[in-house]
């Protein structure tokens, strides 16, 4: 497992950090890698494979707000390895720096450089342990305001409609002081859930499946041991059989797929009353992911109608309902649809007093896009569009256009049932009494309607 | 970093191009050198900041060097750290400077404080300058004895480096020793982690010319010492667990419960949130597993899930590397995963190099079960607007209906493909429909009748135009048009680009002129003429020698070009099996994403510790197999065929509901003769000769008694005699037949009597028995049979390994000899021919 380089580009290729550990890969391997990705032409995909050779040097990458971290080697490694360690130490630069992204770097290269030296010792990988590191790394961190957050950022998945907590909190360093001087006592436990679902052109659910992970954020001090207590009817493994043998929503309980830990993470007491049992590290971190193909409602109900309506027209109508309760709001959702190609013009009608949506012909890609800011559980929206073919179409529209998909965040909602009963905090003292921040957000991974 | 940015951040107005800046910086760092004022640090920090910042972006501040060296006299570690950073970057490429270095990084090297120790001896082993490394060996030596284990951790990757500039240096100063004795005794366990792979980097490297590094390598690999890792494994971060599961791959187990005890120790990390742990583990397992086939199709079922759950968490790069891994293993068992195939069904936002490995892997995983479903979701991606995975899909679809047997359904798909009118769906259907009818030429009328409606003008890709010309040629009876769409297409000759279509012109013009002479001839004519006068060899020689043929007599040229065909039962695979073992072999590398394996892309002295397994960790490797690259081509047996059933196996229910948590030994014990559960493959146990081994037909009678069995260098098949009571496991046999080169390939005719007998496969396998010739596993249906046998000679342990498939149909054996001694195969083949002919005789 020898890593030769490890280096940072922006996404205009400018080298923001970079490290040789072993000296055996040529000089401009940073222009060779910039170059290769971004003028990708092989083997008919449109984009570099996160893993690939240049003259015998194998090059790693991964995206991480827009930046590429990347990673060279000459021997054959564990290619997860090296794509794990890539995201990791992402992952640690933004604990210390609170705020990932090309400004945050430039004003703390130092403090990264020193970061690299303990992590990787010759191309091995020492520690990636935000705690481990903090007895190693002596640089304080210059912090970028809040205001400069870019939306990219996951922190803000949270703070658009539900304004429970301070999303800023979540940006802050593990190690930089707070102006006011103490630090505030707190933690904070995400349940994400990513879903993915499409539809047959019938409305019926051809595939659904949720992938979620509970991340936890530790800001408390002195370490304390925490109990996290889930559902206590969860279940989890189907007996080894395939999860689409049966497929029938008669079971109650929360039914897992399949899920992993952290390495913190103590199972003693998971298999009789399914909690968890850790003291967390400083840093963000997945506590435990899962899977899950349970059936499961759908938050979003989708209808779509492609017809003709003449020689060289034709019209769209794209149905969408909430599903959920309505003391839940979704929001950022979008709506795409490819036309048949040769549409040439669109126009669009949105409901009268719709507030918050725009409507968008985007005339290369000949893709229809709709975005609502918000919708609150139970509303039906719908737009309906009208096309111009620049030609006579033959056969079925329908197989010229579509399939409709859409993008959505949905905080404080999570179609598992899958729930934090409590977060229990080892208690230090009487006062001791800590933030305990447990939020639920969904998020749309592929959610696809044929038609 | 960009000079705009950069620009910002610092007072000078300037672009920071150099010579003002550094010469300014020199100054002041000068005047702050001799300093003792308060608050000095922290202008020296600014400093300091100023020049790495420099060095990032490329600019040359090595002339403030000694300046540099000056200021670091310090208790500040930022500043020292700093001053590491740069002293670091600039020692190698001037010597003379360093010199300066190594006084105060001596020095450092004995502070109280650990962490100056430490990161003074890390830099002071960075500075890569060969002529310095004596100043090296004390510090190192000392710091390997440091009670501080930060100190010690540096202090081995210290000696690693030491080695790498001077191996000698490092050998002669006892430092892997030592390292080995810190490995087994230290109580850090990142000190003992870097201690193994400091190790076995020195040791493989080594090995070459020392045969006490080769033994010190060995040891690695010995049961104390794999043990001694894997009982403590969770004392490791999860990156050394990595490193300690790749040591444990190449570990040779005793016996079965070996295998059983490490399975149950690193079955939780099965569970684990990186997938890099997740991998190696899985690899360990499969690696143990190799020869039990039962416990090996249990791994596939009980890794299934862990690697599903990972493909899906994480990121996208991630689940890259995962589902390249699941991709390998669902080609290599389909039947397993033929009930997860929805996991594989594209995601319209995922990157272009997912979809294609799912759809590779929905290819491999349709059966009857699920072909339907398949298609139709592939049938979608067909009009996807990414039009690269649109091809795939079509191409997909139509793999499928190559490997299925009931391909009706599909057809009716294909067919459809051409209705949409898409030039890019047209052209791939067209290919695919071509590759139908050649394995499936009863499906003739219906592709026919749709073929003939497309215009020829909407196809413009050669490979499409070359699959339709092909199609007009070969059906121009039942394709009324066939002469005529010729005819404009040679008529068109000189706009042609593609020698490919021009070669394909020539030859449909020619079958259709065979079957319709009267409307063809002109085109043919013409199209002779064109093709002489082309400028592309090829096309040119293959005109002229349709032209000389025709003169030469009609019948013959009919013969030659239009034979009657028989179909294409199977296509050929691009990939050898030979070549797909390597890459299982070299699992959770990037064998494995690249396709490849390992010496198709890494330059011999990077192959790092994966190879030295090769090497190593097996037991029956010749050292020729190992060390040269047999050419893939030399192999065709793949271990899978003994491994696993091709066919899908629906039923395993039995051994899913023990739902993998603990792998006890004893429900396999009693299989020690591996006595399959698989219907299609019986293999039999480590033959012994149970059965009474009657010579009856012995080659005695052939051979004589009295005969050496050594070889006879000579031209006339030496003689050979057989053990009757040889053994081999069928671990081994599989490695063996994985490792060997074919030396023989053979055809020869079964008599009649012994198709007759072959109602009862079982027979075969009792008849060669009994000319100590054993079978090791056998499978397939009517009309194809396949064995597997071995051999081995009677005074030594050398083994003649044979593929065997009978034709009932064709009466017709095509057997595949592998020796450990080459030069006697061709003995083993004739003893082994004398038996299958003496086979179904009274």
């Amino acid at each position: 497992m020898m890593i030769s380089q490890f280096f940072v580009l922006s996404q205009r290729g400018d080298n923001i950090v970079f490290r040789d550990y072993r000296a055996e890969v040529p000089k401009g391997s940073t222009e060779t890698f910039f170059r290769k990705v971004k003028f990708w032409k092989e083997d008919g995909n449109a984009e570099a494979p996160p893993i690939f050779n240049v003259d015998g040097v194998n090059y790693f990458h991964v995206k991480v707000v827009g930046l590429y971290f990347v990673a060279t080697s000459r021997v054959n490694v564990s290619p997860s390895l090296v794509l794990e360690l890539l995201q990791r130490i992402a992952r640690v630069i933004k604990d210390y720096l609170g705020v990932l992204n090309e400004d945050s770097f430039r004003k703390n290269f130092v403090l990264v450089y020193e970061l690299l030296d303990e992590v990787i010792d010759f191309g091995y990988v020492q520690t990636t342990s935000t705690e481990v590191l903090k007895s190693y790394v002596f640089n304080e961190p210059i912090v970028i305001a809040p205001a400069r957050l870019q939306p990219i950022d996951p922190a803000a998945i949270f703070t658009q409609g539900a304004k429970r907590m301070p999303g800023t909190a979540v940006t802050k360093s593990v190690v930089a002081n707070e102006p006011g001087g103490r630090r505030r006592e707190e933690i904070f436990v995400d349940i994400i859930e990513k879903i993915s679902v499409t539809f047959s052109s019938s409305g019926y659910i051809l595939t659904s499946e949720i992938d979620g992970t509970i991340q936890m954020k530790s800001y408390l001090s002195g370490n304390p041991e925490i109990r996290l207590a889930l559902n206590e009817d969860l279940n989890i493994g189907r007996g080894g059989r395939s999860v689409y043998d049966y497929r029938s929503s008669s079971g109650s309980g929360v039914i897992l797929d399949d899920c992993n830990f952290h390495e913190s993470v103590r199972l003693d007491s998971f298999d009789s009353d399914r909690t968890l049992s850790l003291v967390p590290p400083d840093g963000e971190f997945p506590v435990m992911n899962y899977r899950m193909t349970q059936e499961f409602k759908p938050p979003f109900h989708v209808n779509t109608l492609i017809e003709e309506a003449g020689r060289l027209k034709a019209e769209v109508i794209i149905k969408i309902r909430a599903e959920f309760p309505s003391d839940i709001i979704a929001n950022t959702i979008t709506v795409q649809m490819p036309l048949p190609n040769y549409t040439s013009r669109a126009s669009f009608e949105l409901e009268p007093g719709a507030a918050g949506q725009k409507t968008d012909f985007k005339e290369t890609s000949k893709m229809l896009a709709w975005s609502l800011k918000k919708i609150v559980g139970g509303a039906e929206h719908t737009l309906r569009a009208k096309l111009t073919f620049s030609q006579e179409f033959h056969g079925n529209i329908t197989k010229e256009a579509g399939p409709v998909s859409m993008t959505f965040t949905i905080p404080m909602y999570n179609v598992s049932k899958l729930q934090v009963k409590y977060l229990q905090i080892a208690k230090k003292s009487s006062s001791y009494n800590p933030y305990r921040w447990v939020r639920y957000v969904t998020q749309a991974n592929s959610y696809v309607a044929r038609i | 970093m960009s000079p705009p940015a950069a620009s910002q951040r610092y007072p000078s107005p300037s672009q920071p191009s150099g010579k003002s800046e550094v010469t300014d910086l020199k100054s002041q760092l000068r005047q702050l050198a001799g300093s003792r004022a308060p608050g000095v640090d922290d202008s020296k920090r600014d400093l300091f900041k100023k020049v790495i910042s420099y060095m990032t972006i490329g600019i040359d501040v090595s002339s403030v060097f000694g300046e540099m060296v000056m200021c670091s006299a310090t208790s500040d570690i930022v500043l020292k750290k700093m001053c590491y950073l740069y002293v670091g970057n600039y020692a190698k490429g001037n010597p003379d400077l360093s010199l300066l270095t190594i006084n105060f990084l001596q020095r450092d090297c004995k502070d109280e404080d650990p962490m100056i120790r430490g990161l003074a001896l890390r830099s002071l082993c960075s500075l890569r300058v060969p002529n310095l490394v004596e100043y090296l060996v004390g510090p190192l030596g000392s710091g390997l004895k440091d009670n501080n284990s930060y100190v010690r951790t540096i202090a081995v990757t210290g000696v690693l480096k030491l080695y790498h500039i001077s191996a000698s240096t490092c050998i002669d100063a006892d430092f892997p020793a030592m390292l080995k004795s810190l490995m087994l005794h230290d109580s850090d366990s990142q000190v003992v982690a870097n201690c193994l792979s400091a190790l076995q980097e020195i040791w493989s490297l080594e090995a070459s010319h020392s045969e006490e590094a080769c033994r010190e390598k060995e040891s690695l690999l010995s049961k104390p010492v794999i043990y001694y890792f894997l009982n403590r494994i969770k004392e490791f971060n999860e990156w050394a667990q990595c490193l300690i599961l790749e040591l444990a791959v190449k570990y040779v187990p005793s016996d079965s419960n070996d295998i059983f005890d490490i399975m149950n120790l690193l079955e939780d990390r099965l569970q684990h949130a990186n997938g890099a742990v997740v991998l190696a583990t899985v690899k360990v397992f499969l690696q143990l597993t190799l020869s039990m086939t039962d416990v090996h199709q249990q791994v596939y079922e009980r890794i299934k899930s862990p690697l599903l759950t990972l493909v899906s968490s994480g990121s996208p790069e991630q689940s890259y590397a995962i589902l390249s891994h699941l991709h390998l293993l669902v080609v290599r068992a389909p039947f397993i995963f033929a009930s997860d195939y929805k996991h594989f069904y594209c995601q319209y936002n995922e990157p272009s190099y997912v979809k294609k490995l799912k759809l590779e892997m929905l290819t491999a995983v349709a059966n009857e079960s699920n072909t339907y479903e398949i298609v139709t979701e592939l049938c979608e991606y067909a009009a996807n607007v990414d039009i690269a995975i649109a091809r795939e899909s079509i191409r997909a679809v139509g793999k499928i209906a190559l490997q299925q047997y009931d391909v009706n359904a599909i057809v009716d798909r294909l067919l459809q493909f051409l209705e949409m009118e898409k030039d890019y769906v047209t052209a791939e259907t067209l290919v695919l429909v071509k590759d139908l009818l050649r394995k499936y030429p009863q499906w003739s009328h219906d592709c026919i009748s749709v073929v003939g409606g497309i215009s020829s003008k909407n196809v413009q890709e050669p490979k499409a135009k070359a699959a339709l010309i092909w199609m007009l040629g070969e059906y121009a009876q039942d394709m009324s048009d066939a002469p005529y769409i010729l005819e404009n297409l040679i008529e068109n000759w000189e706009e042609e680009h593609s020698a490919e279509v021009r070669l394909h012109l020539l030859t449909a013009a020619m079958k259709c002129f065979f079957k319709r002479p009267p409307e063809t001839q002109k085109a043919l004519g013409i199209a002779l003429a064109a093709g002489i006068a082309d400028f592309h060899q090829d096309v040119h020689d293959r005109a002229l020698f349709y032209y000389r043929v025709l003169q030469y007599d009609v019948h013959v040229a009919e013969r030659v070009v239009s034979p009657p065909k028989q179909a294409v039962s199977v296509f050929a695979d691009t990939q050898s099996s030979e070549i797909k073992d390597r890459i299982f072999d070299e699992f959770n590398s990037l064998s494995v994403i690249y396709q490849k394996p390992s010496y198709m892309f890494t330059d011999k002295e990077h192959r790092g510790p994966f190879e030295f397994s090769d090497e190593l960790g097996n037991i029956s490797i010749t050292p020729e197999a190992s060390s040269d690259i047999v050419p893939a081509q030399q192999f065709e047996a793949n271990d899978k065929d003994l491994l696993l059933s091709t066919d899908e196996k629906d039923d395993h229910k039995g051994i899913s509901n023990n739902n993998g948590s603990a792998y006890t030994a004893p429900s396999y014990e009693n299989s020690s003769n591996i006595t399959s559960q698989l219907q299609e493959l019986a293999i039999s146990g480590p033959a012994t000769s149970s059965t009474t081994p009657q010579s009856s037909f012995g080659f005695d009678d052939l051979f004589g008694l009295g005969l050496s069995t050594a070889p006879a260098p000579t031209s006339s098949p030496p003689l050979l005699k057989l053990n009757p009571r040889a053994t081999l496991d069928p671990g081994a046999f599989q490695q063996k037949w994985r490792q060997l080169p074919i030396s023989l390939t053979q055809e020869c005719s079964v008599n009649p009597q012994g198709i007759a007998a072959l109602t009862v496969p079982q027979s075969l396998i009792k008849h060669m028995q009994s000319h100590s010739i054993h079978c090791i596993a056998s499978g397939g249906q009517s009309p194809n049979f396949k064995f597997f046998f071995f051999a081995q000679k009677e005074s030594e342990p050398s083994n003649y390994l044979t593929e065997c498939i009978i034709n009932t149909s064709s009466a017709k054996a095509q057997i595949k000899v592998k020796a450990d001694e080459q030069s006697t195969s061709q003995a083993f083949t004739t003893v082994f021919e004398t038996a299958l002919s003496k086979f179904g005789m009274p």
